[in-house]
């Protein structure tokens, strides 16, 4: 009964993603207003947004999951609403705060969903990698919260999809589980996965990402490399150090020339914008002196894409 | 990054998409719902324990009033035989109804039809895994409260077994749909709360405990028109008397479709 091992995917020439004036209402808030967005096969693509920016809601349009109010979206060339049936054994899904029956034990889950696909990876392989063999018989609802991501990422790719949505796969993890999933993404990625990923963590898109998009109220505020996106202004545009919390930040500015801004990013992180030279350092380490503290961790740089995304969706905590 | 070789062979990953057959994705999907259902405490309490003690009591004890215990043809009736049918139906409110209305709240509170409804499983496959385990755990049942009554000394009328069986079955997919309709639109306290109050209402008020025949005319004409009345009547009628029951049949069925069309409207996957 099961298909023949020949890829299903239809014209294999079809972007991963296109999506064209999207827009989706709920009542009367406009969470995706006219989002367009090519995404070329093989690639990974992080979408970076606050919390309420529209990003879930842009996945779940892709998934098939709600309807568009308006626009087109195609995946891998199918419409993921008319043609869901056809679509969905492609695609693997991640969806936010996963999702199993509260009392079914992890192995049980993941070979449910391994029974929906054609020629799914091991399972037994996959629970050992992600770090899941020793709760296999665990039910889901008494699992740990990184636990459960796991499991959920592994029902995301267990089929052996063309391409994965992944809303948050590292939110709750701890560090070793954090890396060992980017290392997954980057084999995913090398193996001609096509992933599109959401996230709060500018390190994980920085690094794992061929290309950005940020989004904000719903519209795309900025697209690109990650490369790109950080390089719109010329090298050793700032400088970062650290020392004691709580040192007068308007001080230090007017002991430096006009037009450079001080400000503390978190307690005793400090950056000094502004074109910087060997003589603004020099007036910030005899600032510090004066102050009787040590500016350790110097560095002389260019804005990452965390100051990217704060300047574009700005820095008030969003409801 | 480090020099310890890659985790993941290249390959590992390279795509290979299509769904799985269909004769597997179903068994599977219906054998977790049927273990699920096995393995949880309160489901056994619900759709077993309760059924036989009140088989047991009521059988061994005079607490209800039962009416005249006289079959269609004017012979007596035994106490286990007037008993069985009703306990039967009951089982399958318990649940296909009750437990299955419970389960869907929670499932969809834990994501589980999300997450089910994003893999190559067919739409029309998620309903269907679950009436299949409804429909073995209903067996399972009436395996072992058939089992107690036959203790009792029960004699079922053995030429009203295949309607017993015609009834068991559409009313397990009728109980089912009206589950679904009530676990799929609502949060699941509320499921949790309606589900167990129906369920004590219909034993109670809707023609289970109480044959129609014991109630006031008036009452006892809606009574016969509840999915509850219906089934608890067909199952006497076919197991006591060994006639057909297509009127009951028909009220279940009219249920059911009803039910299932306007579950297909509301049932919400998260």
């Amino acid at each position: 009964m099961s298909e023949s091992p020949q890829r299903a995917d239809g014209d294999s020439r079809e972007p991963a993603l296109a999506l064209a004036g999207l827009t989706k209402r709920f009542g009367t808030t406009t969470a995706v207003n006219g989002i367009d967005l090519h995404m070329p096969r093989g690639q990974l693509l992080a979408l970076l947004g606050p919390n309420g920016a529209g990003k879930t809601t842009t996945i779940e349009l892709c998934e098939g999951f709600l309807r568009p109010d308006a626009g087109a979206v195609r995946v891998l060339g199918h419409d993921p609403v008319a043609a869901g049936a056809a679509l969905r054994p492609l695609i693997g899904v991640m969806p936010q705060g996963g999702g199993a029956y509260p009392g079914i034990g992890c192995a049980e889950m993941l070979r449910l969903v391994a029974s929906c696909a054609a020629q799914p990876l091991d399972v037994d392989w996959l629970l050992d990698v992600l770090g899941l063999s020793a709760c296999g018989r665990t039910p889901f609802k008494r699992l740990s919260g990184g636990q459960q991501q796991r499991l959920s990422l592994a029902c995301a790719i267990v089929n052996r999809p063309e391409l994965v949505f992944l809303d948050e796969p590292t939110a709750g993890m701890d560090p070793q589980a954090r890396r060992l999933v980017w290392e997954l993404l980057a084999a995913l990625r090398a193996d001609g996965v096509s992933v599109l990923l959401t996230t709060h963590l500018m390190e994980e898109a920085e690094t794992l990402a061929d290309h950005v998009v940020i989004i904000d109220h719903g519209e795309i505020v900025a697209s690109g490399s990650p490369t790109a996106l950080t390089n719109g202004d010329p090298e050793n545009t700032q400088m970062r150090f650290r020392a004691r919390a709580g040192l007068d930040t308007r001080l230090l500015a007017a002991a430096l020339p006009e037009g450079y801004v001080v400000r503390e990013t978190s307690p005793g992180s400090y950056r000094v914008d502004g074109s910087v030279d060997p003589q603004v350092i020099s007036a910030v380490t005899a600032w510090c002196a004066q102050q009787g503290v040590l500016a350790e961790q110097l560095q002389v740089g260019k804005r990452d894409l965390e100051d990217v995304f704060l300047e574009l969706t700005g820095r008030e905590l969003r409801a | 990054m480090t020099d310890t070789p890659p985790r993941f062979a290249p390959g590992t990953f390279a795509p290979a998409p299509g769904r799985g057959s269909i004769p597997r994705m179903l068994f599977t999907h219906a054998r977790v719902e049927t273990l699920l259902t096995l393995r949880h405490g309160e489901q056994i309490l619900l759709t077993l324990l309760i059924p036989l003690a009140l088989l047991v009591g009521l059988t061994l004890l005079d607490v209800l009033p039962m009416g005249d215990l006289v079959a269609a043809d004017g012979s007596s009736v035994a106490k286990v035989d007037w008993v069985t049918p009703r306990i039967l139906a009951l089982a399958v409110m318990s649940s296909a109804f009750t437990g299955q209305a419970i389960a869907l709240g929670f499932d969809r509170r834990y994501g589980v039809l999300k997450r089910l409804s994003a893999t190559a499983l067919p739409r029309w496959m998620l309903v269907t895994g679950r009436i299949v385990a409804a429909l073995v755990v209903v067996t399972a049942q009436v395996l072992v409260l058939g089992g107690v009554a036959a203790l009792l000394g029960w004699q079922p009328a053995l030429s009203g077994a295949l309607m017993a069986v015609l009834l068991l079955v559409i009313g397990t997919i009728c109980f089912g749909a009206l589950g679904v309709l009530l676990g799929g639109a609502l949060r699941a306290e509320i499921v949790l709360a309606l589900a167990n109050i129906a369920w004590f209402v219909l034993l109670l008020a809707g023609g289970i405990l109480l044959a129609p025949a014991a109630l006031p005319d008036a009452l006892a004409v809606v009574v016969r028109l509840l999915p509850s009345g219906a089934l608890a009547e067909g199952l006497r009628a076919a197991l006591v008397d060994g006639t057909t029951a297509w009127a009951e049949l028909g009220v279940l069925a009219a249920w059911g479709a009803g039910a299932g069309t306007l579950a297909s409207r509301t049932t919400k996957l998260s």
